[in-house]
């Protein structure tokens, strides 16, 4: 068999991708991923991080709503350690319309949505950080999601059934033969090395650099990107999501992700060309403080950590041109009965909760397309480190007596830190002391989960995700890549560039504690390391 | 523009810029391993912490609460509060029967006071401390302070109409290791502040101000007292009278613990809480006269406690030193002696207690003074077990000084 031939290349290392690949393996397709830059890279780690109950769609997309709370339930159990179950109020202050509140509530419990209607005293009680003015709450089962580990989780369980993944790889063109598609033209973005691989159908998940896949392969697609801005506080001020009972609007949603919380996002058509380098502007900044200091009041004063925006792959269904018929909805796409290209699809649109079932959607088509008779087990097999309870649980099994350092190992890898137990005192020794992650676990990702580079290797552990910003833990880090790929020179690229890109996200909100910080990692870095 | 007019964060633990100098003035850090030192257990585990209290870390109780960190800390985090007031909140195992035995000082004082020969006698038996070791992890090493048969209270209140003859009148705030173990050093307070020509009258029944209890898991406890103590105080300043104290840890818990770590608000008579050396400093600063002994003599180095570093007061005790004629005066460098109240006395914290204190230890052996001047009758125990040199109240000593 040639190594460069598969059943279904995916192009596109987000969500969708990981989740498509996944899907594949598991119904036993040779699959090979490919990214230009490292997993998550896109919408998929430029959001919220919500898992949507469904509600906030309730009202005016009831279809999307139920596609939701489906979704919402089947993460629950296969994705348990990448979720956290904290439940979401919708909150009605006193210039919003509190008959909104019926209407909505309604249409959750039409949807199948469990929101119960509580009383505001009762919603200051379980989120203290609440806006103390509500006049209504409304509780829902929103929770939030790691879209890294996420989407890593998938990828691992793709590798573990026999998939392979090239990441920092771009597709520069694909191979095609009369009306089909039969494989993608790539370059290594580490090394420059081009290389052709072959499959018999396509999948193109790029989010929206999809846009260009598909004319490559000689179609068009209308997309409209639509840039949401988020800012990221350096603690959690709220334990549940907290949503505005209104219609869907700029900054009303406030998600505690991990050891912060988020509050997002605004929207904003951008052309295509600005999609690689999106930047926050102060308006944005200032809209977000705003409006996210209604729905909790402490926001207005507490540590704002990063600025960053991502950018919605917005898909005219119908290749309308005017861009009217824009849908948040999922877009499968077969550009054999479309444009008349075989071999070739693509799925877009839909949402970090949908993932599953876009994945669920291309795995068929391709099943379909090469003949496969196979069901989809994506909803009921949990992914590696899902499955075996909760944190406290699964720490448990492992140390009599967990110290801090292992139980946020184990919030992050789930049960993939049983490995972890025969760890030496050089394993145990802390990179990253904000997010208390280890050299142990710093190297299970280089070694299993294709971290090649400081940001890589973010996205999986949440090193330099603190309020540090990089500032230790980078240098340390670096020394263990270092190690693992024997360059220097390259790994000092690398600490630059990581450095830099903590940077771009501090410049919009650098004021206060967070330039002080990023003054002192200057200094850290420029004079005591000479960099 | 900028959206944000300021931000704010709970014992400031936003602030951190992870310069980490806490960690290396940590006195616990430099011998303990077990304990991940003040950064990680303050400001870094409290992001963790309030994402879930599951992410609390036991190792917390090997802080001894002795606010170096925060002396040292150049963004003003209360790292020390922070790592207190997490264990306050989320420690919910029930404190030993040693630990409350340790922080019971009051309760035990008024116990053993009656019987005080007979406790001493039975405290200071070599078998009584093996006991202990082995029944309630109470460590070997350690001595217990004598009790004194006649509490101070008694012998204040016998000498009521007297005091009360001074024109000028202060609160004393005595604590507990003077009514039980050392009423002595009460006694030297009011000669000294009869000789400023001002009367001491006793706080409507003050309690214990609770500082062992807030570090061995009684918070309820030490609340109720801190509310009590508070009150009475409040009552005191009400009738014009300033509360003075001569134990530095005490006074700190007084002024500070309360509405850091207790959630007592004391703003309104906080700065009416002062120690001896400060309130007497200043009355000599404002032109108040002491008449000295003309031929005293005493070489005193003087040790900076923990607690009047957090304070910033050791420069008062130390200039009033100073003005003693007589007195030769070194100042020891800052350096922590390891008992930091009943931490030394558990069994499992005795080595890291006597490894953090040698440096103090071989500073005063190189000083070889005649006596050691220090504000804090805890680090006085230290001292006197693990050297052989004496230990005295800088307030006892200027009472020494003074012209009966």
């Amino acid at each position: 068999m040639n190594p460069r031939e598969f059943d279904v290349i995916i192009i596109g290392g987000g969500i969708t991708g990981a989740g498509t690949q996944r899907d594949c393996a598991l119904r036993g397709l040779r699959t090979l991923l490919i990214d230009r830059s490292d997993i998550a890279t896109g919408a998929t780690g430029r959001n919220h991080g919500l898992l949507h109950s469904g509600a906030r769609y309730a009202v005016n997309d009831p279809e999307s709503a139920e596609e939701c709370i489906r979704e919402n339930k089947i993460l629950r159990r296969i994705a348990s350690h990448c979720i956290d179950r904290t439940d979401g109020l919708f909150i009605t202050l006193p210039e919003d319309d509190l008959d909104y509140q019926k209407n909505f509530v309604e249409a959750c419990n039409r949807a199948g949505i469990a929101a119960s209607i509580i009383d505001p005293q009762e919603a200051k009680r379980l989120e203290p950080s609440v806006n103390p003015d509500l006049i209504g709450a409304v509780r829902v089962p929103d929770c939030s999601v790691d879209p890294f580990r996420l989407c890593a989780a998938n990828m691992l369980d793709a590798k573990l059934h026999g998939a392979q993944v090239r990441l920092h790889t771009e597709v520069v063109g694909l191979v095609k033969e009369g009306d089909r598609i039969k494989g993608v033209r790539t370059r290594s973005r580490m090394g420059g090395a081009e290389q052709t691989f072959y499959a018999s159908v396509v999948v193109n998940a790029a989010g929206i650099w999809g846009q260009e896949i598909v004319r490559m392969a000689g179609a068009q697609i209308g997309m409209f990107p639509a840039k949401g801005a988020l800012l990221i506080f350096s603690h959690r001020v709220n334990n549940m999501v907290i949503n505005r009972c209104r219609k869907p609007s700029n900054a009303d949603i406030l998600v505690p992700g991990d050891t912060v919380c988020i509050i997002g996002t605004t929207s904003s058509r951008i052309p295509l060309e600005e999609c690689e380098n999106v930047a926050v502007t102060p308006d944005e900044v200032n809209l977000l403080i705003t409006e996210g200091s209604k729905l909790a009041p402490s926001l207005s004063s507490t540590r704002i950590l990063r600025a960053y925006a991502g950018v919605r792959p917005l898909v005219s269904a119908d290749d309308d041109p005017s861009g009217r018929n824009i849908t948040r909805g999922i877009v499968c796409l077969d550009h054999e009965e479309r444009d008349g290209i075989k071999g070739f699809i693509t799925i877009t649109g839909g949402k970090l909760t949908s993932y599953r079932l876009m994945a669920e959607m291309a795995t068929d088509l391709v099943c379909r397309k090469l003949g496969v008779k196979k069901n989809c087990q994506t909803a009921i097999r949990p992914l590696p480190g899902s499955g075996e309870g909760s944190y406290e649980d699964v720490a448990k099994k492992i140390w009599e007596t967990p110290s801090t350092a292992q139980k946020a190992a184990v919030a992050r890898m789930g049960s993939r830190a049983f490995r972890m137990r025969s760890s030496d005192r050089f394993d145990e020794a802390l990179i990253c002391k904000c997010e208390e992650v280890s050299v142990g676990e710093i190297n299970a990702a280089i070694e299993r989960m294709d971290a090649s580079t400081l940001t890589d290797l973010r996205r999986r552990t949440r090193i330099g995700m603190g309020p540090c910003q990089g500032e230790f833990c980078a240098c340390r880090a670096a020394g263990l890549l270092a190690k693992s790929h024997g360059c220097i020179d390259r790994e000092r690229d690398d600490l630059a560039a990581f450095l830099q890109e903590r940077w771009k996200g501090n410049f919009p909100i650098g004021w206060g504690d967070t330039l002080r910080e990023a003054e002192y990692t200057q200094w850290v870095y420029k004079h005591v390391l000479g960099l | 523009m900028k959206p944000q007019e300021f931000t704010h964060s709970k014992y400031n633990f936003e602030e951190c810029m992870k310069c980490t100098v806490c960690t290396a003035y940590c006195p616990v850090l430099q011998v303990n391993p077990l304990f991940p030192g003040p950064k990680q257990c303050g400001p870094d585990e409290e992001r963790l912490r309030l994402k879930d209290p599951y992410f609390f870390n036991a190792a917390l109780k090997y802080c001894m609460n002795c606010k170096r960190c925060e002396v040292a800390c150049p963004s003003e985090v209360n790292v020390a509060d922070l790592i207190q007031a997490a264990r306050i909140r989320y420690d919910h195992s029930a404190p030993k029967l040693r630990d409350q035995i340790l922080a019971s000082t009051d309760f035990m004082g008024s116990l053993a006071r009656p019987f005080a020969p007979i406790v001493n006698s039975v405290t200071a038996l070599p078998i009584t401390a093996k006991v202990l070791d082995a029944t309630l992890g109470v460590d070997k090493h350690r001595k217990f302070p004598k009790y004194s048969a006649f509490s101070f209270e008694r012998w204040l209140s016998r000498h009521e109409k007297q005091q009360a003859s001074f024109p000028a009148q202060i609160a004393y705030y005595h604590g507990c290791y003077v009514n039980y173990n050392e009423p002595q050093l009460g006694k030297d307070f009011v000669k000294v502040m009869n000789a400023l020509g001002t009367g001491v009258q006793l706080l409507d029944k003050e309690k214990c101000c609770g500082i062992a209890m807030i570090t061995n898991g009684m918070s309820a406890k030490a609340g109720r007292n801190a509310r009590h103590n508070t009150a009475i105080i409040r009552k005191a300043v009400e009738k014009g009278l300033q509360v003075v104290g001569t134990s530095s840890t005490c006074i700190l818990t007084l002024r500070n613990e309360y509405p850091e770590l207790l959630g007592v608000d004391n703003s309104d008579v906080r700065e009416d809480i002062l120690l001896a050396s400060r309130y007497i400093y200043e009355k000599l600063e404002n032109g108040a006269k002491l008449r000295f002994k003309p031929d005293f003599k005493l070489k005193v180095a003087y040790h900076v406690p923990c607690h009047m570093e957090k304070l910033g007061w050791g420069i008062f005790t130390e200039q009033l030193l100073r003005s003693i004629p007589g007195v030769e005066l070194t100042v020891l460098d800052s350096a922590c002696c390891g008992i930091a109240g009943t931490y030394g006395f558990k069994k499992e914290n005795y080595e890291s207690s006597q490894a953090i204190g040698q440096r103090l230890f071989d500073m005063i052996a190189e000083a070889d003074p005649e006596v050691v001047a220090c504000d804090c009758e805890t680090c006085k125990w230290q001292i006197e077990m693990s050297t052989p040199y004496k230990v005295m109240n800088p307030i006892s000593i200027l009472a020494q000084a003074l012209e009966d």
